[in-house]
């Protein structure tokens, strides 16, 4: 590698590294992103002096076919790239990330193979760290290639149970085993059969990993297998010698452990619980207390909702996954504008996994044009919801459930809540009695100081606004 | 240079980009986490200098098929992952008074 490219690369990186730390601020965050655009523009761009026959008229001429191809290549990626990401509701974006993270797993798997197949027949290049790491990419890689496409069809509501059979452990434990086992005769045999059996149960591998954990577990599944990209991609960047894909690739490793432990951390679960706690499987035997049976619920109208809002002096708003599939956000906003005019306190309280992903609420919300200093962490609102005259709960279930709490049979014992039954009064804007993504009865709806608004999101703060128009 | 010199050089690299990824985000609050995570998947997009790479010397079917497949890949890891990020963060403005 020559010196030119070397300083180039370490602009790229240095770039990398901004752009990250500038994504830490709302103000600096586009800067930030604009900012490791332009990193991968220049370590992609200063990639072009390494390529075959680039200074030689007639080695250019040999492989211009594969200059073409790289061409086409590209521009396909272009096109289905910026597509996606244009056509993409903001509702659907986890699964959009993940997809994007699947595309760059099966990538970094791919070039190892390549590499592997290309080198290992030549006794000069190859050594046992050659295919070490060519077999850790590999395996990395096509865990997060397949994994990706699971989480993606299960927020999508492909799949929308949790998969369990009997025999799992055993089945996960004879594919852990033979992908050990494979790996060891690959190093010892060098042979190509055998890593393309290597390569294809470390696919099936991803698959069976991902189906028994359940779509609320999902961001942390795709945050870990992000970091597992970048993995991929640090160790691809070993095998072929590119000091730009070893920082870039690290760099997203390292912080995507960081935040996969980070959400773990909001959901209070361990990693491994999320991994093989398989979530589903409780739910379906216990978890409803057993208790809710005889208790009844109460539901209220929505002029009676507005006349309590307009009394209220601080309402807080819990939104959840429920407004954002109802489109709901710009009614929200509208609503807010109209307590607003009154002189009525308005807050959001965000719970770290309110939507399908951390921070997913917010950009929601965002595109509604929610100012975000109106938006609370849990800990920042949590002692305020005592002080709260109203608390609408609009699509969120999970969050606010006290089974969290007090019930330790219940699957999502432990996470922490939004204590909304601290309120003077709670409304939970709902479509049905249907318990939320994690399949979890809610005992909130039947405490004393609930009322439930049933109806779609939308409709019924549409509703509600008009009805508040009409309150002297 | 030896070849083993070179290999403690790209790890030392390594370990450094690990303790640099932790300190960077540390700070991140929740309300990012997810153009986060977006960003950083945009970063590992970068395994298209590599797809680039073994596709610009493949020489045989195999290659020529994986290779082109991850360039496709690797170019809409990159150019999808910093648009969706971008569309996100522009709904991060702050309310015009």
């Amino acid at each position: 590698m020559n010196l030119i490219i070397g300083i180039l690369y370490l602009i790229a990186a240095v770039l990398f590294i901004l752009g990250m730390k500038l994504l830490s601020s709302p103000e600096t965050a586009r800067l930030g992103n604009i900012l490791s655009s332009i990193g991968m523009f220049i370590a992609i761009v200063s990639t072009i002096p390494l390529l075959p026959g680039i200074t030689n008229k007639s080695i250019f001429q040999q492989h211009l076919i594969n200059y073409i191809l790289i061409i086409i290549a590209i521009l396909i990626g272009l096109i289905v790239g910026v597509f996606g990401a244009y056509a993409v509701k903001m509702t659907a974006i986890p699964q959009m990330v993940a997809i994007f993270n699947g595309v760059g797993g099966g990538a970094a798997a791919l070039v190892s193979a390549i590499e592997f197949f290309t080198h290992s027949s030549n006794p000069q290049t190859i050594s046992y760290f050659f295919v070490i790491t060519t077999l850790f990419a590999s395996l990395v890689g096509a865990v997060s290639f397949t994994g990706s496409v699971i989480a993606f069809s299960k927020l999508q509501g492909l799949i929308d149970k949790p998969v369990t059979y009997s025999l799992q452990k055993i089945v996960n434990a004879i594919i852990m085993f033979g992908i050990i086992l494979l790996g060891l005769l690959t190093i010892f045999s060098d042979s190509h059969i055998i890593f393309g059996w290597f390569f294809i149960i470390s696919l099936v591998f991803g698959i069976l990993m991902t189906l028994p954990i359940g779509g609320a577990d999902m961001p942390v599944v795709i945050a870990l297998l992000n970091s597992f990209t970048g993995l991929a991609v640090a160790v691809d960047g070993f095998t072929i010698h590119n000091i730009a894909m070893i920082i870039g690739g690290t760099l997203v490793g390292s912080s995507g452990t960081l935040l996969t432990l980070l959400m773990c951390k909001a959901m209070n679960r361990s990693i491994t619980n999320v991994l093989f706690g398989a979530f589903g499987k409780i739910t379906s035997s216990d978890s409803s207390g057993g208790t809710t049976g005889d208790k009844t619920i109460k539901s209220i109208t929505s002029d009676e909702v507005a006349i309590m809002l307009a009394y209220a002096q601080l309402v807080i708003i819990v939104p959840g996954y429920g407004l954002a599939v109802a489109q709901a956000q710009h009614q929200v906003r509208e609503l807010e504008n109209e307590l607003e005019k009154r002189n009525i306190e308005v807050k959001y309280a965000i719970h770290p996994v309110a939507g399908r992903m951390p921070g997913h609420m917010n950009v929601l919300l965002a595109e509604a044009n929610v100012p975000y200093d109106h938006l609370y962490e849990m800990e920042q609102i949590n002692p305020e919801f005592q002080r709260a005259d109203v608390v609408l709960v609009i699509g969120a279930n999970d969050v606010v459930n006290p089974a969290a709490k007090n019930n330790p049979g219940s699957p999502i014992y432990g996470m922490p809540i939004l204590n909304v039954q601290q309120a003077k009064q709670v409304i939970v804007l709902k479509r049905s009695m249907n318990p939320g993504f994690s399949g979890i009865e809610n005992e909130l709806f039947y405490n004393e100081n609930t009322r439930m608004l049933f109806g779609d999101a939308k409709d019924s703060v549409s509703k509600l606004i008009n009805e508040l128009k009409k309150v002297k | 240079m030896n070849s083993s010199i070179i290999g403690l050089f790209l790890f030392y690299i390594f370990v450094m980009a690990i303790f640099v990824g932790f300190e960077v985000i540390s700070k991140v609050p929740v309300i990012l986490h997810t153009p986060l995570m977006s960003g950083t998947n945009a970063i590992h997009g970068i395994i298209l200098i590599g797809g680039i790479l073994i596709l610009a010397s493949a020489n045989n079917l195999l290659s020529f098929i994986c290779g082109f497949i991850a360039v496709v890949f690797g170019s809409i890891n990159v150019f999808g992952g910093f648009m969706v990020t971008h569309r996100m963060l522009q709904m991060f403005k702050r309310k015009k008074r």
